[in-house]
């Protein structure tokens, strides 16, 4: 039998073994089915969603803002007001919005892409949301009560530390960015577990995709980031509520330390947020070039290159505050490099475009509105990286112009395109082409109208985080064009919204695989059954669904136990860097335990920030009960079964890994 | 290393700068025109240098901008040519690797660029360390919530919010804090430098021309990080020396009339627990020293202007003016305020 195409191999299939398969999928229902389900699609549709409510509250946090300096002198909000909401929008937009979003593509993508049935750790994933969900309520609340972070994003000390911000702004800032470091380090470490471990059979490391290698990148990134940052917070609460002196220049501190630290993170975290993004870019333009990616070995270097240099370019953020020159040629020199990277990628997507043949499809429009304003933004990337020019113009509204071409543009323009892309499969639903068309061009347009100005204010010497500004700087007409193209955007982000809410309610069912793709999530569902797919393929190239192989495997494998899995919750094992299969392994069932470490996690946070000390401890008991009832060794009878063990270095026998696997 | 810091940009960039200049003037490009025109007025541009450091540096983001411009065309094109000619109806896919075309791009060009761009860069940074000049006049200057203290070690003095320097000298800063971090930056003379808590900064710079020149905090500092501004003045050398002269002198004693009576509110009144004025019995270390304000231009760390009228609104109620500064409101009957205006007044 020859398959002709994805939809076919996904009927081919579900025909063979779905009815088999689906089972022991069951999808739970109602209030207890929400919040006990450990599916990997509800859990990255819900970080997406969420992550998408944190993105609206901040972006009217930058509305406000942009209110307020609209003319000089402006008594919109006061100062205090201000600086809670620039600093609040900062964290929100890297912390709650930016990685949680290219996270739940993550989660909803990479089982899929591999060939699988759910992530490596589905408990441990659905514990992560719950604790992104609570140290987003955490923060967001602190607004409401006027202690909201204040110190910007990167809250310096000493005006972070007790003696200048008494108030509990802080201990927010700390606290809330320790809690979420749970969450994303989770992330990190499944997103690795999964591609490693849960490739269809015949994924070798050569045959993965752009956008899985981006992730792991991102993903190793993340576990090797994230101490630094929270080693810096947790001896910031510490400075604050218990009077150590970490910080405290005349206690034997350094007020440096902070800053060593804070960017040691702070910069892989630029490539935590772009690297993702760009692959959905990598996703995006060979299915509308019609073509596989161009050079695709070199644009996985590329990713990998950029996530090791990242690590040791943190001093351009410090080239003003006097360091020796030597050691800033050094990091000079590393900027410099880092842009190379940056540059394979873009070329290797105009490459494809090049020798392709282009669909101007919405999700296409996107990303090479994206090449446009990344290239932007690189370009003066480069000049932060030459030290003169960056102690000229850091801290002025040059930089802030800088860091939205590459974060908004490097990152939301990719997103807001993958939303278009994977929708269908997201949602089961198509979404208006020419509703899509005004999305992008009121976007693109107001996107440019507010940060392109904002060049030209730094400049003419403003600097950022300031509340307001004097008249007759020069500064005014720029200032009243970015609050003009700030609403814009809005409009633009409104239409977006309401392009695809609207889809939701009354768009077209979706075909399997409305864009003739070339990876393995267009060959199942829109939106995929609980169980992704009713056989594993066997992979026998770069772009699986556009090789006929592959396509037939999805009908021939069904004969294979192996790959189909039917005997239980079963997902296929196989080898790290050849995918050779291994083994069938169970995954676990719901359950509402991770909810219910996660809510132990907020109380003793809560109380933490509180000064309730008791009712802290009282928390992580809940949080630590609950962790030994989640690890409780027990034995399941009736094991999968269906895993032919392969290979050597299995010593435990499947029943033993199953284990181990179903209480992860 | 401070020989060649007196030369101005290298032919190079101011080439490239003029360069640059006929291209857009003769291209129209209507963006390059604006920015460059609104250059001329008031703003503390970049773009508009009057010392040595931030000359250089204006003739590096002319070169950079230029390099900029350059790769910013090559990919609009290419994508324009994409958008034109690859969505046509005849047009097939083709299945080459791309790998030369990326290589060559991607590798081999931007390498040879940044490789450029970086030695530039390195020689830019070389030239502009702080001078070993034992001969520089030193200034210290340490940063406040939110004012600067200016001190003029040799001259034993110490004023605020103003650093009045010999046009075409060499000046060294020694910048520190006396609370949370801050930065030092005069756009349109040298490239900013932090002040650091618990540390202490050098940074130097060279006015070519008399002018005053707007500089401002460029870390975020609280509350009042807006309106934490000052400016610098360069002077022929004449000029300042007799202003040092002049500033090293306590302050006059008021003859007679509203001035005389002005100084007993000061000194009477919670004025001197905060300020001082040396050569009377106000001598607090909090605020802002007086000795010589009314010759300052601003008052509030370039908030407002020193006029008579700004100066009492900003005794009787600075808090509607500067938010969270440290002075508390000043309940002075209308009399004695007016007397204290035209003491401060005369404080030259």
């Amino acid at each position: 039998m020859s398959i002709a195409d994805a939809a076919g191999a996904y009927r081919a299939a579900e025909e063979a073994a779905g009815e088999r398969v689906a089972r022991h999928w069951p999808e739970g229902h109602g209030l207890r089915g929400w919040i006990t389900t450990v599916d990997h699609k509800r859990i990255g549709r819900r970080y997406m969603v969420t992550a998408a409510v944190f993105f609206t509250l901040a972006g009217i946090e930058a509305l406000v803002m942009r209110t307020q300096l609209t003319l000089p002198e402006g008594k919109v909000v006061s100062p205090g007001v201000y600086d809670q909401l620039f600093s609040l929008h900062g964290t929100a937009m890297i912390f709650f919005f930016a990685t949680p979003m290219l996270f739940g593509f993550g989660n909803f993508l990479l089982p899929l892409m591999l060939g699988t049935r759910d992530m490596a750790f589905p408990r441990f994933n659905a514990f992560g949301y719950w604790v992104f969900a609570a140290a987003g309520l955490f923060m967001f609340s602190s607004l409401l009560f006027g202690v909201a972070p204040n110190a910007g994003w990167f809250a310096y000390v000493p005006l972070s530390g007790a003696r200048y911000t008494p108030d509990l702004n802080l201990d927010v800032y700390s606290l809330g960015l320790l809690f979420l470091g749970i969450s994303t380090t989770g992330s990190g470490i499944n997103f690795i577990a999964t591609a490693l471990k849960l490739r269809a059979p015949g994924m070798t490391l050569s045959r993965v995709p752009v956008f899985v290698w981006a992730l792991v990148v991102t993903s190793f990134m993340v576990v090797f980031a994230l101490p630094p940052l929270n080693l810096a917070n947790a001896m910031l609460f510490l400075d604050r509520r218990f009077g150590t002196k970490f910080f405290v220049p005349t206690g034997g501190g350094d007020a440096l330390l902070w800053q060593h630290l804070f960017w040691l993170f702070g910069h892989p975290d630029v490539y935590i947020i772009v690297l993702p993004a760009l692959g959905i870019v990598s996703a995006i333009v060979p299915t509308f070039s019609r073509r596989p990616i161009a050079a695709y070995p070199v644009i996985v270097l590329a990713t990998v290159a950029t996530g090791i240099i990242s690590f040791g370019v943190w001093v351009h953020h410090m080239f003003a505050v006097g360091l020796p020159q030597l050691a800033m040629t050094f990091f000079s020199a590393a900027s410099i490099v880092i842009t190379i990277p940056a540059g394979i990628q873009i070329f290797s997507w105009l490459g494809t475009m090049l020798l392709g043949r282009v669909v101007l499809a919405v999700p296409m429009l996107w990303a090479l509105g994206f090449i446009l304003v990344f290239v932007l933004g690189g370009v003066t990337g480069v000049m932060f990286a030459i030290v003169p020019f960056d102690q000229q113009s850091t801290d002025s509204y040059f930089v802030v112009a800088h860091f939205h071409y590459v974060l908004f543009g490097g990152a939301v323009f990719p997103i807001i395109g993958g939303v278009f892309y994977w929708w269908p499969k997201f949602t089961g639903r198509t979404t208006s082409v020419r509703a899509g068309l005004w999305s992008f061009w009121l976007v693109f347009a107001g996107f440019n109208l507010t940060f392109f100005p904002m060049h030209i204010a730094g400049l003419l010497g403003m600097p950022r985080r300031v509340y307001t500004f004097s008249p007759g700087l020069g500064w005014d007409a720029w200032n009243l064009l970015s609050t003009a193209g700030a609403y814009l955007l809005a409009v633009g982000l409104l239409v977006t919204l309401s392009t695809l809410l609207y889809s939701l309610r009354r768009g077209a069912p979706a075909p399997p695989d409305p864009w003739g793709g070339e990876t393995l999530e267009w060959a199942t569902a829109s939106p995929p059954p609980t169980h992704d797919f009713a056989v594993i393929p066997t992979v026998y190239s770069l772009h699986p669904l556009w090789d006929q192989r592959t396509l037939d495997s999805f009908h021939e494998e069904s004969r294979s136990p192996l790959h189909v899995q039917a005997d239980g919750h079963d997902v296929l094992r196989t080898t790290e860097l050849d995918a050779e299969p291994q083994l069938g392994v169970e995954m676990p069932e719901d359950t509402p335990v991770p909810f219910v470490a996660a809510f132990g996690l907020l109380i003793a946070f809560t109380s933490l920030l509180l000064g309730g000390y008791l009712a802290a401890i009282a928390g992580a008991a809940v949080f630590g009960f609950s962790l030994m009832w989640w690890l409780w060794p027990r034995d399941r009878p009736g094991s999968s079964g269906g895993g032919e063990r392969r290979g050597e270095g299995e010593g435990g026998g499947s029943a033993g890994g199953e284990r181990e696997e179903a209480s992860a | 290393m401070g020989r060649r810091t007196a030369r101005a940009a290298s032919p190079m960039t101011s080439s490239v700068r003029r360069r640059l200049g006929h291209v857009c003037r003769a291209a129209g490009a209507p963006a390059l025109l604006l920015l460059l025109s609104s250059c001329g007025g008031a703003a503390p541009s970049t773009l508009s240098p009057a010392g040595v450091g931030a000359r250089r540096v204006a003739g590096l983001w002319w070169l950079l901008f230029g390099i900029s411009v350059v790769v910013a065309v090559l990919v609009a094109v290419l994508l324009a040519w994409v958008m034109a000619r690859r969505t046509r109806a005849g047009v097939h896919a083709r299945t080459g690797s791309g790998r030369a075309f990326v290589v060559t791009m991607g590798v081999v060009l931007p390498a040879i660029v940044l490789a450029f761009v970086y030695a530039v860069g390195l020689r830019d940074l070389r030239d502009l360390a702080v001078p070993r000049d034992p001969h520089a006049l030193v200034i210290e200057v340490v940063g406040h919530q939110w004012w600067w203290e200016v001190r003029y070690p040799a001259s034993g003095f110490v004023t605020a919010n103003e650093i009045h320097v010999p046009t075409g000298s060499t000046v060294r800063l020694r910048l520190s804090t006396a609370d949370v971090n801050h930065s030092f930056w005069v756009p349109q003379l040298a490239v900013k430098t932090d002040l650091i808590a618990g540390r202490v900064n050098e940074m130097w710079l060279r006015a070519e021309h008399d002018g005053v020149y707007r500089g401002q905090c460029a870390e975020y500092c609280g509350l009042q990080h807006g309106h934490m501004a000052f400016h610098v003045i360069a002077q022929p050398a004449a000029e300042f020396a007799s202003w040092l002269a002049g500033q090293a002198r306590p302050a006059a004693v008021p003859a007679g009339g509203a001035p005389a009576r002005g100084l007993r509110v000061l000194e009477a009144s919670s004025c001197a627990a905060c300020h001082t004025v040396r050569g009377t019995r106000a001598d607090g270390k909090v605020g802002p020293d007086l000795t010589h304000v009314g010759g300052r231009r601003f008052l509030a760390a370039g908030a407002i202007p020193n006029t008579p009228g700004y100066l009492g609104g900003w005794i009787s109620d600075s808090q509607s003016i500067k938010p969270g500064n440290a002075m508390p409101p000043q309940p002075l009957a209308p009399e004695d305020l007016r007397s204290l205006i035209a003491y401060l007044g005369t404080l030259r």
